[in-house]
């Protein structure tokens, strides 16, 4: 069991000028939804930020997280992104 | 199986077949929401895909984590090549990079 306060401060602490959004959909405190912008995402491919994530929340991923719906965004695709939606 | 062994029945899995995924349950009864997503992409593809049932063997179910440096199943993997989770493929899926992918294998 975590609270999504705690996985936010995790990934905000690891990851450079970040901001991220964990809601507890299943109101469990262990099957998340994220939504996070980092600058870290610049350049590197899917699967490279979403490993930053997950290196950020470290063995908390295996133990108190047992799913975790990620997406990952650089600063100007969630501009772009708020602006198609 | 040792440690060392798992790592290869793995790679044996990833390298021997075009697409495969790793997932819990099997096609038809996919055991997760997760894996089940997966399937669908992959189905609604066309395209002709292995699976391996993780819940069928612990071994391989933690071994898989280790092998892609991934912590989460289903995983994707696309000539030899580590393709990402359910959140990746969807993602690839809506911006047609995973038709791509997938053409590129087949060819």
């Amino acid at each position: 069991m975590m609270e999504p306060e705690a996985i936010v401060e995790l990934i905000e602490t690891a990851l450079p000028d970040c901001r991220a959004t964990v809601v507890d959909d299943a109101g469990d405190k262990a099957h998340f939804r994220a939504e996070v912008v980092s600058s870290a995402f610049e350049g590197i491919s899917l699967v490279k930020q979403h490993q930053l994530v997950y290196k950020a929340l470290g063995n908390h991923m295996v133990s108190d997280i047992h799913a975790l719906a990620l997406k990952t965004y650089t600063p100007s695709g969630w501009a772009s992104a708020r602006e198609t939606t | 199986m040792s440690e060392r062994n798992v790592q290869d029945f793995i790679n044996d899995l990833v390298k021997g077949n075009k697409v495969v995924l790793f997932m819990k349950g099997n096609k038809f009864f996919p055991a997760c929401g997760f894996s089940a997503r997966a399937v669908q992409i992959l189905s609604h593809m066309g395209t002709e895909f292995e699976t391996f049932d993780v819940l069928s063997d612990g071994e391989v179910r933690q071994g898989i984590k280790e092998y892609a440096s991934w912590p989460t199943i289903p995983q994707l993997y696309i000539n030899g090549e580590f393709v990402g989770g359910s959140d990746i493929m969807m993602e690839m899926f809506e911006n047609g990079e995973l038709k791509t992918v997938l053409a590129e294998s087949a060819s």
